[in-house]
C-alpha cells in the first residue's frame, strides 16, 4: 500500500479545518503520493464545532463527527486522538508529541486553531468559570450545572456570560437551555458588536430579553466573585455594581494557538498567527498553516468558511496545483434560541457613497438593513435580525446588481416567488464550502444529479451550516425543470400525488373505497404501492376493520392475513405485550399454545414473543386461544405501533424515578391499532441511563426527576438515528398529550413509507417547526389533531377477535378454496437446536438444502 | 377431499365458485398436485397462475396484490409476489421487474357460475421450464 517515494504530511490539530484538508488531498491524490498522519489533543475525530449547541438541545456528540468515519478508514490516513503535538524540528522535519514520540514529516501543516481566552479579570480560573469551544468544555459545564442543580433544588441557577458576540449568545443559549438563568454582559454599546449595527443591536436585545436572557450592555466586568472554597458566587462590575452567579462563561473571544510556529521561529502576525502567503506556506516552505491559527493577508479569520478555503488551497498546492487564497468575508447566520441574526458583506456600509435601505418592526421584532452602492444598483452587504430567511438568497447576490426594488427583499415575505432563481451561476450559494449556483446547476446538467442529496454529496453544497439549503433546492428544482427532467412526486404510475397530498384529498372528499378514489384521484387498477397506502390511509381516517368492505384485496399479506409472512409462505404470529409486562399465566399460555400448533418461538427486539411457522388455516385457531387467555394482536404485521420497549423503572430499580413500565403499558394501549406511513415504536426509560433504548424509538420518553422529556425521530435499521429532544420535564398529560399530536401530524403529512426521522429531516423548519405546531398550535391544527387521536383510541378493536367473531371474514383464511383444511403440501421442516426451520424445496434466491 | 384432473386431461375442472374470489383479488386452489392462483378482476375476468412464486419458491402467490401496469402504452393486469415483489403481467405470466421469471399459467373460465381451470397448462414457471409447452397463448373468458 506505501511506497517508497511517499510523502508524509503530518496534520497538527483534528478541527473542522484539519478534516477539510485530509478530505480535500485525499479526494484528488489520485496516484496515492501522500499519506497522512492527523494528530488532535480532543479524544474524537473532527466535529462540527459549529454546532457545539445543538449538544444541549438532545444532539449526541457522535452525531457532531464529520463526514462519517470513512476518511479514517483509508489505509493512508492516520488520525492520532488525544495527542498533543509539542514541538517542531524544522532542521530534521520532524515532531514530538506529549506521548514522547517524534514523528517525521516531508510537510507540516499547522491547523492547530484557537484557544477560548479567559479575559485577564480577577477570579477568572475560580471553579464555576468555564469557556465555550470544545465538546469536553461543554460536557464539562453540562455535568457542573446539573451537580449544581442538586445541591441547589430549593432555588434558580444563575448564570453569568462574559461577551456579547455570536459565541456569547450561543453560550447563553445553553445555560437556558440547562435552566440557568443568565445574564449576557457585554462591554461594547450592543450585541453582537461585530455583525450588527445599533439598530440591529436594539431589535436583538430585545429578542434575546424576551427569551428571559437577561442583557446588560456598556459594562465591564472587573472581578469573580467567590466564596472561601474557590466556588463561583458573583460577578462585580467596573460601577462598582454586581450580581450572583452560580456559573460563569467567558466568550470574549478566541486567540491563536500559535506556540508551536513561536517556538519553532515561525514569524507570527501582529495579533499572534502564523505568518503565510496566499498558498497558506509559512517561511518555511515544508510547513503550511490553515485555519484559525493562520495569519493570511495580516489578519487571523475565526470563521470556518476561510478555513476550509485555506484547507482547499493548501492541499491544491500540495498536489501541485497554483491555487491561492482569494480573501473570505465575514459573513455569518446565526440562530439562537429561535433569533435569527445575519449579517453579510460590508455590513457596516464602509464603502464611500454607498446607501442604505432598512426595515424595523418593533413590535415583531425585525430589523433589516441592506447596504447598497452609490446608484443603488449593486448590494454590497446587509444585517438581517429576527428575520433572516432572505440570507441565502440575498448573500450571494452580494456584488450582484439587483434585479428587483431591494425593498422586495426587506418587507415580510410575499406570495411573489422567491428570489434567487435567476442568481447567476458565479454567485456563491454556500459559503461554507465556496459552492456557486452554476456548480449545483451544474451537478444537475452534468452530473446527472435528480435530488437535492444527490446535489448536496455530489457538490458539498449545504453540508455544514444547512443555512442554503433552501436555496440549493430551488436551483436544483430549476435546473431539473429546465433540463425537462419532471420532479416526479406522485406514489406510482397510478397516482400524481404524494401520500400526503392524497390523505388530504381523501380526507376532504369523504371517499372510503378504493375504487372510488382511484377513479377520482388515479388511473389505472393500482398497484402494490397505492392499494396498501390507500388502505392505510383509510385506516387512519377510521373506517374500520382493516379486511372490512373491499379493502381485503388492498392490504399487503401481512395485513391481509393479520401475521408476518415468512420465507416459505408461513406466517408468524405476535401477540400485544404491553410495555413488555407478561404474568407468569401469560408466559405459560403462550408456551402452551407455540407447543401445540409447534410453532419456532423467539423473544423479539421489542420485548415481545414471536411464533413462527403458523400456516394460514392454523392462524384463526391460535388467535382464539390466545385471545381466550387474555391476549390480542400485537400488530407486528402493520405499518402501525408495535410496541413500548420499557425498562423496570421507579416500581422496582434502584436508580429509577419514574414509573416506566405504568407509563409504557399506558401509551401501548392507546396507540395501539394507529396506522401510519411506517412503523411506529416507542421506548421510555425510567432515568437517564436509558436502559430501554428509548432515544432508537420514533418516540422515546426519559424520566426525568419532574416528568417526562420527548425525544422524537429516532430509529434502528438500515440508518440508524438517535431521536431529538422535542420537549422537557412534561407531566403525563403533557407528554401524551404530545405525542398525540407529533403522531397525528406525522401521519398526515408523511410520504409513503417515510419513517420519522426521515420526515422531522425534511420537514421544513425541522424540530423547531414541530415543536410549534406541538406546543404553540402554529398551524391552527391542535385541536384536530387531538380530536383524530381521541377518535382512534375511542374506536380501537382486536383486530384477531373482530375476524374470529366475522364468518366472512373468516372464510379467507384457508389454505386452498377448494381444500380448506389440506395444508400446503411442500412445506418441509427440520430441527436445530430443538425447534423446526423450514427447508426450502427450490427457488432462485432460496438455496436448495441437500 | 380429493381433487383429481380428469381422464385424458380433456376436462375442465370446477375449483370454486366464482363468489369465493374477492374482486380484484385471489384465491388459491388445489388441482390435483397443482396449486393454482385463480384472480378475479373487477369486470370478472379471470386468471390462472401459478401459486408457486418462482422466486422464492414458496406457494404464496394468490396473497399478492391485483392491480394494472402500464407496458408499452398497454394497460395490462398483473399481479405482484407477496415475498419479493416482482410484478407479473397475468395474461402470460411473463415478469415485468425481473427479466427470466416466468409464472405458468392455467386456462380457465367461468361456467354457470363456477369457476373451472382448463385441462392444460400453459406456460411454465422457470424452475419447472422442462415439463411445460412454450405455447404461451391463454384462454381468458369471461
Amino acid at each position: 500500500m506505501t511506497s517508497q517515494s511517499q510523502q508524509h504530511v503530518v496534520v497538527a490539530g483534528a478541527g473542522m479545518v484539519a478534516f477539510r484538508f485530509v478530505e480535500a488531498l485525499r479526494a484528488r491524490d489520485d496516484g496515492d503520493r501522500f499519506r497522512v498522519t492527523v494528530i488532535g489533543d480532543e479524544p474524537r475525530p473532527p466535529y462540527d464545532r459549529v454546532a457545539l449547541t445543538t449538544y444541549f438541545t438532545g444532539r449526541d456528540p457522535e452525531d457532531l463527527h464529520l463526514g462519517g468515519d470513512e476518511i479514517w478508514r483509508d489505509p493512508h490516513v492516520t488520525l492520532r486522538k488525544g495527542t498533543t503535538v509539542v514541538a517542531v524540528d524544522r532542521d530534521t522535519q520532524r515532531v514530538s508529541t506529549d506521548r514522547g514520540e517524534g514523528v517525521d514529516y516531508d510537510h507540516l501543516v499547522l491547523a492547530t486553531g484557537s484557544y477560548a481566552a479567559r479575559p485577564p479579570v480577577e477570579g477568572r480560573d475560580l471553579r464555576g468559570c468555564f469557556v465555550y469551544r470544545t465538546i469536553d468544555d461543554v460536557a464539562e459545564l453540562r455535568g457542573y450545572v446539573e451537580t449544581l442543580r442538586s445541591a441547589h433544588s430549593d432555588r434558580p441557577l444563575h448564570g453569568v456570560v462574559v461577551g456579547g458576540g455570536l459565541l456569547g449568545l450561543e453560550a447563553a443559549g445553553a445555560l437556558q437551555a440547562l435552566g440557568v438563568k443568565s445574564t449576557v454582559v457585554e462591554f461594547a454599546p450592543r450585541l453582537m458588536p461585530l455583525q450588527v449595527d445599533d439598530g440591529g443591536g436594539a431589535v436583538l436585545r430585545s429578542l434575546i430579553e424576551d427569551l428571559g436572557v437577561s442583557v446588560l450592555t456598556d459594562t465591564a466586568t472587573s472581578q469573580v466573585l467567590g466564596e472561601r472554597r474557590g466556588v463561583v458566587e458573583g460577578m462585580r462590575f467596573a460601577d462598582g455594581s454586581s450580581l450572583p452567579a452560580d456559573v460563569v462563561v467567558f466568550a470574549t473571544g478566541v486567540r491563536p494557538r500559535d506556540e508551536l510556529a513561536c517556538s519553532a521561529g515561525l514569524s507570527v502576525g501582529e495579533r499572534g498567527g502564523v505568518v503565510v502567503d496566499a498558498s497558506c506556506v509559512t517561511e518555511d516552505p515544508a510547513i503550511s498553516a490553515i485555519g484559525e491559527v493562520a495569519c493570511i493577508e495580516g489578519r487571523v479569520w475565526g470563521l470556518v468558511a476561510p478555513g476550509y478555503t485555506m484547507a482547499e488551497v493548501a492541499a491544491d498546492r500540495l498536489l501541485g496545483g497554483d491555487a491561492s487564497f482569494p480573501g473570505a468575508d465575514s459573513s455569518t447566520k446565526l440562530k439562537l434560541l429561535g433569533v435569527d441574526v445575519a449579517s453579510f458583506g460590508d455590513a457596516f456600509g464602509s464603502a464611500p457613497g454607498c446607501l442604505e435601505v432598512s426595515y424595523a418592526d418593533a413590535v415583531a421584532g425585525v430589523y433589516k438593513k441592506l447596504v447598497l452602492s452609490d446608484d443603488a444598483r449593486t448590494l454590497l452587504g446587509g444585517i438581517l435580525v429576527g428575520d433572516a430567511s432572505s440570507y441565502a438568497a440575498l448573500r450571494p447576490m452580494v456584488g450582484q446588481q439587483l434585479r428587483t426594488d431591494p425593498s422586495a427583499y426587506l418587507v415580510p415575505a410575499t406570495d411573489g416567488p422567491p428570489p434567487g432563481d435567476d442568481l447567476p451561476d458565479d454567485a456563491t450559494v454556500c459559503s461554507c464550502n465556496n459552492v456557486s449556483a452554476g456548480a449545483i446547476r451544474g451537478a444537475v446538467t452534468d452530473q446527472g444529479c435528480c435530488s437535492v442529496a444527490e446535489v448536496k454529496a455530489c457538490t458539498r453544497a449545504g453540508t455544514s451550516c444547512g443555512s442554503c439549503l433552501p436555496l440549493v433546492k430551488r436551483l436544483t428544482d430549476g435546473a431539473l425543470e429546465d433540463a425537462g427532467i419532471s420532479v416526479a412526486k406522485g406514489m406510482c404510475e397510478h397516482f400524481e400525488l404524494t401520500r400526503a397530498e392524497l390523505f388530504h384529498a381523501v380526507q376532504v372528499t369523504g371517499l372510503r373505497t378504493f375504487s372510488e378514489i382511484i377513479e377520482r384521484h388515479g388511473r389505472g387498477r393500482g398497484c402494490d404501492i397505492c392499494k396498501p397506502v390507500v388502505a392505510s390511509i383509510l385506516a387512519s381516517l377510521g373506517t374500520g376493520h382493516i379486511l372490512g368492505d373491499d379493502r381485503g384485496t388492498l392490504q399487503d399479506t401481512n395485513d391481509h392475513m393479520l401475521a408476518n409472512l415468512q420465507k416459505d409462505g408461513t406466517y408468524s404470529v405476535v401477540p400485544r405485550i404491553p410495555g413488555g409486562e407478561v404474568t407468569p399465566d401469560g408466559l405459560i399460555e403462550i408456551g402452551r399454545i407455540a407447543k401445540e400448533f409447534d410453532l419456532y418461538t423467539k423473544i423479539t427486539g421489542g420485548q415481545r414473543i414471536d411464533l413462527f411457522g403458523a400456516r394460514v388455516e392454523q392462524l384463526p385457531a391460535i388467535w382464539r386461544q390466545l385471545v381466550d387467555a387474555g391476549f390480542e394482536s400485537g400488530h407486528a404485521y402493520g405499518k402501525s405501533l408495535r410496541t413500548v420497549k420499557s425498562c423496570v423503572g421507579s416500581s422496582w430499580c434502584r436508580y429509577g424515578v419514574q414509573d416506566s413500565v405504568g407509563m409504557a403499558v399506558l401509551l401501548e394501549l392507546r396507540y395501539r391499532g394507529l396506522r401510519s406511513p411506517h412503523k411506529l415504536k416507542l421506548g421510555v426509560s425510567g432515568c437517564a441511563r436509558e436502559c430501554a433504548e428509548a432515544r432508537g424509538k420514533d418516540a422515546g420518553v426519559i424520566a426525568t426527576d419532574n416528568g417526562w422529556n420527548l425525544y422524537v425521530g429516532g430509529n434502528g435499521g438500515f440508518t440508524p438515528r438517535h431521536a431529538t429532544l422535542l420537549a422537557e420535564d412534561l407531566d403525563d398529560d403533557g407528554l401524551i398529550r404530545a405525542i398525540d399530536r407529533f403522531f397525528i401530524y406525522y401521519i398526515r403529512t408523511a410520504d409513503r413509507l417515510q419513517r420519522t426521522a426521515a420526515w422531522l429531516e425534511e420537514l421544513p423548519g425541522g424540530i423547531e417547526h414541530l415543536r410549534e405546531v406541538v406546543f404553540d398550535d402554529s398551524l391552527g391544527i391542535a385541536a384536530e389533531l387531538d380530536a383524530a387521536m381521541e377518535r382512534h383510541v375511542a374506536s380501537y378493536r382486536d383486530e384477531w377477535s373482530d375476524v374470529l367473531d366475522d364468518p366472512v371474514k373468516l372464510a379467507r383464511f384457508t389454505s386452498f378454496v377448494n381444500a380448506a383444511e389440506v395444508p400446503d403440501p411442500d412445506l418441509r421442516y427440520e430441527t436445530t437446536r430443538g425447534q423446526r426451520r423450514p427447508v426450502l424445496i427450490s427457488g432462485d434466491r432460496l438455496e436448495v438444502r441437500s | 377431499m380429493k381433487i383429481t384432473p380428469g381422464e385424458g386431461a380433456v376436462d375442465w375442472i370446477r375449483v370454486c365458485a366464482l363468489d369465493a374470489v374477492p374482486r380484484d383479488g385471489a384465491v388459491a386452489v388445489l388441482v390435483g398436485d397443482a396449486q393454482v392462483t385463480v384472480v378475479r378482476l373487477a369486470d370478472d375476468t379471470l386468471y390462472a397462475v401459478s401459486h408457486r412464486d418462482p422466486v422464492s419458491g414458496a406457494n404464496v402467490m394468490a396473497r399478492g396484490i391485483v392491480g394494472s401496469a402500464t407496458v408499452d402504452g398497454v394497460e395490462v393486469p398483473t399481479i405482484t409476489s407477496p415475498m419479493f415483489k416482482q410484478v407479473y403481467d397475468l395474461r402470460d405470466g411473463r415478469c415485468l421487474t425481473d427479466r427470466g421469471a416466468v409464472l405458468a399459467t392455467w386456462e380457465v373460465r367461468l361456467h354457470g357460475g363456477d369457476v373451472e381451470i382448463g385441462p392444460t397448462r400453459v406456460g411454465a414457471g422457470s424452475a419447472t421450464a422442462a415439463d411445460g409447452p412454450t405455447d404461451t397463448e391463454v384462454a381468458t373468458t369471461s
